[in-house]
């Protein structure tokens, strides 16, 4: 993403940065920003770990926010102006006129321009997180009724159940409860991860801030998101759609780590190195099924064992 | 309230007590009634919203726990379960039983008869029918609170009832209650939508054609095509629902060859539709007021009616930015990305032409006045995060966070409210004969302005930071600004106190009513009869000159 529109983007960042440096530094001021997981008071997005939040919190902190703040403002302005110059003291008989072509035009014609501008970005962002890079692996997330399921179909780990993490063994370790889970979703650093997503019961949504991704988890269908985390660290999610009584229940706690470090844990599940599955018949056929069958879907990916290829499936993010 | 109204002495004939007010027919009692009904339906659904800003003020579980004083006052029931329940019905409520009957049963009633020099609604007994269907809608929502709905007592899926979590998720009769009472509510609005259409179209005093109509009358009319287009679906698809519940069909169920994304689909082509429901008759209501305090016609009277038929027709073609992330093909969702933008332009001309309606005027800040001012500019703050998440890349770090929910509340809570308490004063003395006290009314303003602003300026920083929505507990770092939101939720209370002190005081005081009390500015026809209008008006068609009623 670094090559997307160097030129204005520096000029941009440049002129926003100083005119969002005061409302930034609220934050700022309580303590240092969290990664991962939300920080105290803070008034703006989650920093990102991924190029597509970064895309994201660009379009967003760059394009967007000073966009509409300019337009609120600009309302309030006027609305000030009105009620300044044209209260019944300052102004005692009204004007009659009711019509002025020009300045419809332009009040029309100027907000054109300006969605315009920013479908530029908008567009740019939408289809780079539809092109996801040739994948390293694939993990499979299932929510349940009201926990998550991971399985590692390249590496031969069968799916794993991750619950809240308790309160008290949450303050025990001193992590944030509601946000820690019982087994992380643990992936390599640098490589590109595509998560399969699925629902069992009812729609759960896979949702990590920090990566700028959420996707849907529908029972019958295969829907498909992507991350590339950049550096190593705890990152938290939660469930995002209503799915009952413990929806608040549910977090995602992914950890990125090195791939030693990563290929170490897979030992210890048992699996083993991607492209690296034993020649035998695929081991993952012992997965549990979901509790619904997938194929239902009309657009539903390939089944995840099946291949690590990057099908275009239209289903991507 | 009512009965002040009914206090002066004129030849009218009106029937008895009983039959005046459960069989009536007249649009003014009707209008009345649906204006009582919203009164007390919102402030249902205000006490509700109280329950979820206390359960949210600290992290942890504050009062959805056994052994707590909800646990003992035993209306809702005091668990998780509880909290999803009381959010579902918080928001049905305040859609279908508060800002629909007030603006279109109440204000449309009351309003568009007279506004176009109509005797009455087309046809009065079906709008009799609407309004007791409602009530029966009412009381079928009601009951569906208090019994099983599987995982607990009462349907607790949310408003947008989504399968399998309303199907196989929801398996006691709540949800069977809440389905019908969401048919016979929208059976209640068809009803309603076809007698507007048939009144606008057919009953307008001689001289007064589409093009010179009061712009109020053209929101309901579009409103009203709205609702007749949109509620259909609904219908259809809750009616599935049912069927899927209760008769084994497989219409959402996958195991059955369904999908629970076409329940979504088919949900959002009302859905959408339905949030510009909620907010035209506002914009109508907001035109007049300008107009009026301003003492200057409405600018741009063309612009003004064909935007809202614009954002009524693309309001159609733009309900699944509401599911960027349910997995649909990437160039669709391009296509609904750009669609849901272009709703931002005639929205703004809007924007522009109540400001534009206001420059060269002479401004008379009354009450009605505050509120429809207050109404521009928070109704712009919720149409700029509109733009925000319009944008899908932007909507995969934002949907269905807090963020969404500060986005519709400054269009819904902040808008839509706004505009119904400024016709709530602007039609006061016409509806009930008596004056309000000016002074209560401007503080009951300035007091829910802060407060309002308070509960949700701050749910964007809270979105933004990824707190997801319909949550009963959030993690410790999210406290302070939730903190934040529920100090004003208290304000906003305050502000519900004094509200309910205006209607007394009128009550008591009952200073006499003016024909006119806005004096010139005021210039369609409602201002030209008493306050209270006779129970029956224009038996002769009135005189219309075009230039003056807009
Ligand atoms: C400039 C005009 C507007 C735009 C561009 C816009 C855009 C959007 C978008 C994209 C969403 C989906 C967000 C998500 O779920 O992730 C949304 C949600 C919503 N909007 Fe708007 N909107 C606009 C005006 C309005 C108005 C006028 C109303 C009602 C008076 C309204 C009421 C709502 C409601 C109720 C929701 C939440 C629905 C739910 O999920 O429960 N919006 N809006
Ligand atoms: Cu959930
Ligand atoms: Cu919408």
């Amino acid at each position: 993403m670094q090559s997307r529109v160097q030129g204005i983007r520096a000029w941009l960042a440049g002129a926003a940065a100083t005119a969002m440096a005061t409302v930034w530094a609220l934050p700022a001021l309580a303590d240092e920003v969290l990664v991962g997981q939300p920080t105290p008071g803070a008034i703006g997005l989650q920093p990102g770990v991924t190029p597509l939040k970064h895309d994201a919190a660009f379009f967003h902190d760059v394009i967007l926010l000073p966009i509409i703040t300019v337009i609120t403002l600009f309302v309030l302005a006027l609305l000030v102006w009105v009620v300044v110059r044209y209260n019944k003291k300052a102004n005692p008989t009204p004007a009659k006129w009711s019509h002025n072509t020009t300045i419809e035009v332009i009040w029309t014609v100027v907000p054109v321009l300006i969605l315009m501008f920013i479908a530029i970005f908008s567009f740019r962002l939408l289809y780079a997180y539809h092109d996801m890079p040739k994948p390293y692996m694939t993990v499979k997330a299932t929510g349940y009724q009201w926990y998550w399921g991971y399985e590692y179909p390249d590496n031969g780990i069968s799916e794993f159940i991750s619950n809240v993490l308790p309160e008290d063994k949450a303050k025990a370790k001193n992590v944030p409860y509601l946000l820690a889970a019982t087994e992380p979703l643990v992936v390599p650093v640098g490589k590109p991860v595509r998560v399969i997503v699925t629902g069992a019961d009812v729609i759960h949504a896979f949702a990590v801030p920090a990566f700028g991704i959420i996707s849907d988890a529908v029972p019958g269908r295969l829907n498909e998101t992507w991350f590339k985390v950049e550096r190593p660290g705890v990152y938290y999610g939660n469930c995002r759609e209503l799915c009952g009584v413990d929806h608040a229940y549910m977090p995602i706690e992914v950890h990125a780590v090195s791939q030693a470090e990563f290929d170490a844990w897979v030992a210890s599940k048992g699996g083993y190195k991607v492209g690296a599955a034993p020649a035998p018949a695929p081991a993952p056929a012992a997965a549990p099924a979901p509790a619904v069958l997938p194929a239902a879907a009309s657009d539903a990916a390939a089944p995840p064992s099946a291949t690590p290829a990057p099908a275009s499936a239209p289903t991507s993010n | 309230m009512a009965h002040a109204s009914t206090a002066d002495h004129d030849h009218d004939h009106k029937p008895p007590f009983l039959v005046r007010w459960l069989f009536s027919t007249n649009h003014k009692d009707i209008g009345t009634l649906y204006i009582l009904f919203a009164i007390m339906a919102g402030l249902v659904g205000g006490a509700l919203s109280g329950l979820i800003r206390l359960e949210l003020a600290e992290p942890g579980l504050q009062i959805f726990v056994k052994g707590g004083w909800l646990d003992q006052l035993g209306v809702v029931e005091a668990s998780k379960h509880g909290y999803n329940v009381v959010v579902t019905a918080h928001a049905l409520i305040m859609i279908f039983f508060m800002v629909m009957p007030a603006m279109i049963g109440g204000f449309g009633n009351w309003f568009v008869p007279i506004m176009i020099g109509a005797p009455d609604m087309a046809f009065p007994r079906m709008n009799n029918i609407s309004f007791w269907l409602l009530v029966a809608a009412w009381v079928l929502l009601c009951l569906s609170l208090f019994v099983d709905g599987g995982p607990g007592k009462g349907f607790g899926g949310g408003w947008t009832i989504y399968p399998p979590l309303s199907t196989s998720g929801h398996v006691g009769p709540s949800m069977d209650l809440a389905i019908l009472s969401l048919h016979l509510a929208g059976a209640s609005s068809i009803l309603g939508a076809i007698n507007f259409i048939t009144t606008i179209f057919n009953m307008r005093a001689p001289g007064m054609t589409l093009h010179n109509m009061p712009l109020f009358a053209w929101s309901v009319l579009v409103t009203a095509f709205l609702l007749l287009l949109s509620l259909p679906v609904l219908a259809g698809a809750i009616t599935m629902l049912l069927t899927d519940r209760n008769f084994n069909t497989h219409f959402f169920d996958p195991a059955g060859g369904g999908d629970p994304v076409m329940f979504q689909h088919l949900f959002w082509f009302f859905g959408h539709p339905e949030v510009y429901i909620l907010i035209l008759p506002g914009f109508g209501i907001i035109s007049h007021i300008v107009s009026t305090f301003s003492r200057k016609p409405v600018f741009g009277y063309l612009a003004m009616a064909y935007a809202m038929v614009a954002i009524g027709f693309v309001g159609f073609i733009v309900w699944a930015h509401h599911m960027y992330t349910v997995g649909m093909p990437v160039d669709l969702r391009a296509y609904f990305v750009a669609a849901t933008m272009v709703i931002a332009v005639p929205t703004g001309v809007k924007v522009f032409s109540w400001i534009a309606t206001m420059w060269g005027g002479s401004l008379d800040f009354k009450t009605p006045m505050l509120w429809a001012i207050g109404f521009i500019f928070l109704f712009t703050v919720g149409g700029v995060t509109g733009v925000v998440l319009a944008n899908a890349g932007i909507d995969y770090t934002l949907h269905d966070t807090y963020y969404v929910v500060a986005h519709f509340h400054y269009v819904l809570s902040l808008g839509a409210v706004f505009a119904i308490f400024a016709g709530f004063y602007y039609w006061f003395e016409k509806m009930w004969g008596v004056k309000y006290n000016e002074f209560l009314g401007v503080v009951h303003f300035w007091i829910t302005f802060v407060g309002v602003n308070l509960i949700f300026f701050p749910q964007h920083f809270l979105g933004l930071q990824g707190m997801p929505r319909r949550y009963v507990d959030y993690p410790e770092a999210l406290t302070f600004w939730n903190q934040v939101s529920t100090q004003g939720y208290l304000i906003t209370v305050v502000g519900v106190g004094v509200f309910l002190l205006i209607l007394v005081e009128a009550a008591v005081r009952r200073r006499k009513a003016e024909a006119n009390p806005w004096g010139e500015g005021a210039t369609t026809l409602e201002w030209t009869l008493s306050s209270p209008p006779p129970f029956h008006q224009f038996s002769d068609p009135p005189v219309f000159k075009p230039d003056s009623h807009r």
